[in-house]
């Protein structure tokens, strides 16, 4: 397969509307717009965080990218050739390389099966040849379990080792891009550690990519190379991490970065944050224009005319009229 | 020091299961002074919810028991106090603030209501009239924007980030001398999160209430409390300023949590995991219960054979080898790649 630019992943302008149904006829009266307009590229063995509050499309726009969510405009170019109008038969032979983590450890594994059978399903649906009990003892010792763990079930686990095995079978099938959706939410902070440390170990060890979205800041800080932060379906910001929070340009990406607890209390008195007023407007009714116009203290006439676009900016991607650098306090106040 | 306002002391709470007792509050002892804020922290079962669900008598008895300990308000025990008394001081004097609004609001009443309820409860002589007026100039005081047509309005008319103030302004409605917030910004997003720790705050200075803060985050902590209690299966195994809690630990658990923490400023360059798994309450290690993961406890017997105590004092952790624990500092920081000197990280 071809591949341009040495890209792994390149999404343009992906849009995905839910629409509103309505009455008897359940007639179509409006749409969600979920993720409206989100462009990025993803190379191999990179990670790429992408953040945003609750109902952003952060999420929306990883399954529309592995066409979990039927998307409804854009294009999908995975190893160099469009996936987006691909069949389920066509999409099948990829699903092998793209795989998917989910948040929630305990709603993610099946409790009738055994943890061997969780992680070797995958292998049988996929018909791959070989003897698939040595690839899941492999696939436990990739991830940190002990192979002995294969003939337990689910419940006989802690979240973190529950986690582990949601990553043991992701990895199953050899895939090029996992997709990482809130895969530390749910844990603790120790185990949080064990986890994020044990997937940047995979990923240097195995050379692939990730998406890896969360709505922790720092966290994606630390696993990530390139970020983007993601407003109301759209990206409002995109470039490297060092880019993104040491000189985020977009006033959301400012406020976002401003809000986050610090854990350190020396000078917290004196940190400045960029408190943003009222709540993130409804998707199915979004502003005109900009989306963020309705919180943004630096709006002006045309933020209400014309939707800003992602362009360079800076050094990196920032969709606003009026971006500008800012150098945020997140360290030691002094 | 002035004198506690609220002051658990040795509390231990036990629950009867199928599979066993569990031992989730195993001799917990903090105090809080008027004015003053404490965070408890603690990862999920380290009991840090239990203790004050317990003190409060908010646990179901049975399973629950209480084994023994006391909860000190001003100086009377509220353990075995008949629960019409007990109702009486929680929601007067002690406000609680609970993780998740939607469940912590009735849906039926409107908002104001019940802000008005909690008023007209406690205060037999206020009118509706004036219990109203208050309740819109509590909602003011939260930054409930149109409080007047919001004191009209249901819970489900509400955004999570709202319904939080609206609980923050029901908790301080009687003016409490303490504020219990257990988990207050864990279900909002990150700017929503921001705006009500303000309020909280605030809300805790203008009263001139104690604050206890019940958290898993760290940087909430951070923000916010002037001192903090650390528990782990159940015990309390560190407390002290929150300046020494995160910068010079002493006790392995939490310089643990410190080296797993990500930070937004990217400082940390290596995180250091604890290993292992919290211990099951109904069948905790012996010795000290945070042995098996401590990175301190090169197979000493001690750490096996005896529970450690923690020492009274401000300033104090419970573990065998505290002495150990600035070279330990130092070894981790450096490991992490973070700056650390004279046993402080930072």
């Amino acid at each position: 397969m071809a591949e341009q630019n040495g890209n792994l992943l390149e999404v343009s302008d992906l849009k995905v509307h839910f629409p509103i149904k309505e009455g008897l006829f359940r007639r179509t009266v409006g749409h969600v717009y979920a993720v409206d307009g989100v462009s990025f590229q993803l190379a191999p063995g990179e990670t790429l965080g992408l953040v945003g509050e609750s109902g952003c499309g952060k999420s929306t726009t990883a399954r529309a990218v592995m066409r979990l969510i039927e998307p409804t405009a854009g294009s999908i170019k995975f190893q160099g050739s469009e996936i987006s109008g691909l069949s389920r038969s066509e999409m099948r032979p990829l699903r092998r390389e793209m795989q998917i983590v989910f948040q929630d450890p305990y709603a993610s594994l099946n409790p009738r099966m055994t943890v061997r059978e969780i992680i070797g399903e995958p292998l049988k649906i996929h018909g791959v040849d070989g003897d698939s009990d040595e690839k899941v003892a492999e696939l436990l010792r990739l991830v940190q379990l002990s192979p002995e763990h294969g003939n337990r079930f689910p419940h006989e686990f802690s979240g973190g080792q529950r986690q582990r095995i949601g990553v043991a079978r992701a990895l199953a099938l050899d895939p090029e891009l996992l997709l990482l959706d809130e895969p530390v939410s749910a844990l603790d902070v120790s185990i949080q550690a064990q986890v994020i440390n044990l997937l940047m170990e995979i990923q240097d060890r195995l050379g692939l990519a990730f998406l890896f979205i969360a709505h922790d800041l720092s966290v994606v800080r630390h696993i990530s190379h390139r970020v983007g932060v993601m407003y109301l379906g759209k990206l409002a910001e995109l470039g490297t991490r060092e880019e993104v929070f040491t000189a985020p340009s977009h006033p959301y990406t400012q406020a976002l970065l401003s809000a986050v607890p610090i854990p350190e209390p020396i000078g917290r008195e004196q940190r400045e944050r960029i408190v943003l007023t009222g709540d993130v407007p409804n998707p199915a009714d979004p502003p005109s224009g900009c989306v963020f116009r309705t919180r943004c203290w630096k709006a002006q006439d045309i933020c209400t005319e014309q939707p800003p676009a992602l362009t360079e900016q800076f050094g990196h991607m920032v969709a606003c009229h009026f971006a500008e650098p800012l150098t945020i306090k997140t360290a030691v106040g002094s | 020091m002035a004198d506690s306002v609220l002051e658990i002391k040795d509390l231990v709470v036990e629950f009867d299961t199928t599979d066993g007792v569990v031992h989730a509050v195993d001799g917990v002892s903090y105090e809080v002074a008027p004015g003053e804020t404490l965070g408890v922290v603690g990862e999920s079962g380290s009991g840090k919810s239990v203790t004050v669900m317990s003190a409060l008598g908010l646990i179901q008895m049975p399973p629950g028991r209480i084994v023994r300990g006391e909860v000190l308000y001003n100086g009377r025990n509220l353990i075995g106090l008949p629960i019409d008394e007990l109702r009486k001081i929680r929601n007067k004097e002690i406000g609680m603030v609970f993780q998740d609004p939607m469940t912590s609001l009735n849906p039926v009443f409107t908002v104001g209501d019940q802000i008005a309820e909690a008023i007209l409860e406690h205060n037999a002589s206020a009118t509706e009239l004036e219990a109203r007026k208050r309740t819109i100039g509590l909602l003011e005081r939260v930054g409930v924007p149109n409080a007047e047509r919001r004191f009209d309005q249901y819970p489900h008319e509400y955004s999570g980030g709202m319904r939080q103030r609206a609980m923050i302004a029901m908790a301080i409605a009687n003016d409490p001398a303490v504020i219990i917030a257990d988990e207050p910004t864990t279900a909002l997003d990150v700017t929503i999160q921001a705006q009500v720790l303000d309020v909280l705050k605030d809300a805790t200075r203008e009263t001139h209430a104690a604050l206890i803060l019940i958290t898993h985050d760290l940087g909430v902590v951070a923000e916010l409390v002037d001192k903090v209690a650390v528990m782990y299966a159940g015990k309390v195994v560190e407390r002290g300023s929150v300046e020494e809690i995160f910068h010079a630990p002493r006790h392995p658990y939490t310089l643990g949590l410190m080296m797993s923490l990500p930070r937004l400023s990217g400082e940390i360059k290596k995180l250091l995991p604890i290993a292992g798994n919290p211990p099951s309450l109904l069948n905790r290690p012996a010795g000290c219960s945070f042995h098996p993961r401590c990175r301190l406890y090169h197979g000493r017997e001690i750490c096996r054979t005896d529970v450690p105590e923690l020492p009274g004092g401000t300033t104090a952790a419970a573990c065998h080898f505290t002495s150990e624990m600035a070279a330990e500092l130092e070894r981790e920081a450096a490991e992490a790649g973070i700056a650390a000197e004279g046993g402080r990280i930072g």
